[in-house]
């Protein structure tokens, strides 16, 4: 079940730095041929790149450890991006903070409650500029996961 | 090359690009590059343990294929937003095929916006999409 009084929580800050050899490994597992991703040193991370945070958050501190949902029964509705300007490139190091933006519930068309929880993760340069916001909708299923709930 | 601005407009359309057949070592591969380790994406028992047939793509996979598709259009360091909705789950041995158009313009601060889609062969969206590109 998930905890609604999650709403607001954070994350602590850590940092990620975004390496040229993880935009390139990256661009090519998304099938992308652009020379900027896989030959410049200072490559500008691809649209979707920001998902590799992961490998930074510190174990067992994520925020969905305080919301508490149930792997099995999780779906991913969306995902957003924004840029502040240009993308952030290779040799930067980033300052990263998530937090829960909102949890709401929707009756699913057959039935079973589904629960979307929403979460905002800043990137901020050494500067502390805001340089990209990842928005992400995760949804819990009432039954088993399948998409024709959604 | 990158269109320029001029020959930007609203119904200007990136002309339509087939990925695969998608195979399980690329949805290994993207598992791999993003650090999304779920097992319902390589794991049949975890898979069908959870009420599926097979393991299936990450969501997040055919919505970074769309962003490549887009980048590659209208360059990697031109992007200002990006953002996906997950549609209908994609599995081993779909063949999919990326597409979008312009649906708005701003004058003031040089950007265009798009409408983007994955479709399933045989099937539906897979992924819809919007993005924001500055263009010079």
């Amino acid at each position: 079940m998930v905890d609604k009084s999650a709403v607001g929580a954070t994350d602590d800050a850590f940092t990620m730095p975004v390496e040229r050899g993880k935009i390139r490994e990256f661009a090519r597992a998304t099938m992308s041929s652009a020379p900027e991703y896989a030959d410049d040193p200072v490559a500008p991370i691809p649209p979707t790149f920001l998902t590799t945070v992961s490998f930074w958050s510190p174990p067992g501190q994520s925020v969905f450890a305080k919301v508490k949902m149930d792997l099995r029964r999780l779906l991913h509705g969306g995902q957003e991006y924004v840029f502040h300007g240009p993308p952030p490139v290779a040799g930067t190091e980033l300052t990263v903070q998530t937090r829960v933006e909102d949890i709401y519930e929707k009756e699913g068309r057959r039935g079973g409650v589904m629960t979307f929880v929403v979460t905002v993760t800043e990137f901020r340069d050494a500067a502390g500029i805001l340089v990209a916001e990842a928005r992400s909708t995760a949804i819990e299923t009432g039954k088993p996961a399948t998409k024709e709930d959604a | 090359m990158t269109p320029t601005w001029d020959e930007l407009s609203i119904g200007t359309e990136c002309a339509p690009r087939e990925y695969g057949p998608l195979t399980r070592t690329d949805i290994v591969r993207y598992q791999g590059a993003s650090g999304d380790f779920n097992p319902i994406h390589h794991d049949d028992d975890f898979a069908q343990s959870a009420g599926y047939p097979t393991a299936f793509s990450v969501g997040m996979l055919q919505a970074g294929i769309l962003a490549s598709y887009a980048t590659d259009w209208l360059g990697p360091r031109n992007v200002r937003a990006f953002g996906v909705q997950l549609r209908e789950q994609v599995w081993p041995g779909d063949h999919l095929v990326c597409s979008g158009h312009v649906v708005a313009r701003d004058d003031a601060d040089r950007t265009v916006d798009l409408e983007l889609v994955v479709t399933r062969v045989g099937g539906g969206a897979a992924i819809t999409g919007t993005a924001t590109f500055a263009v010079q």
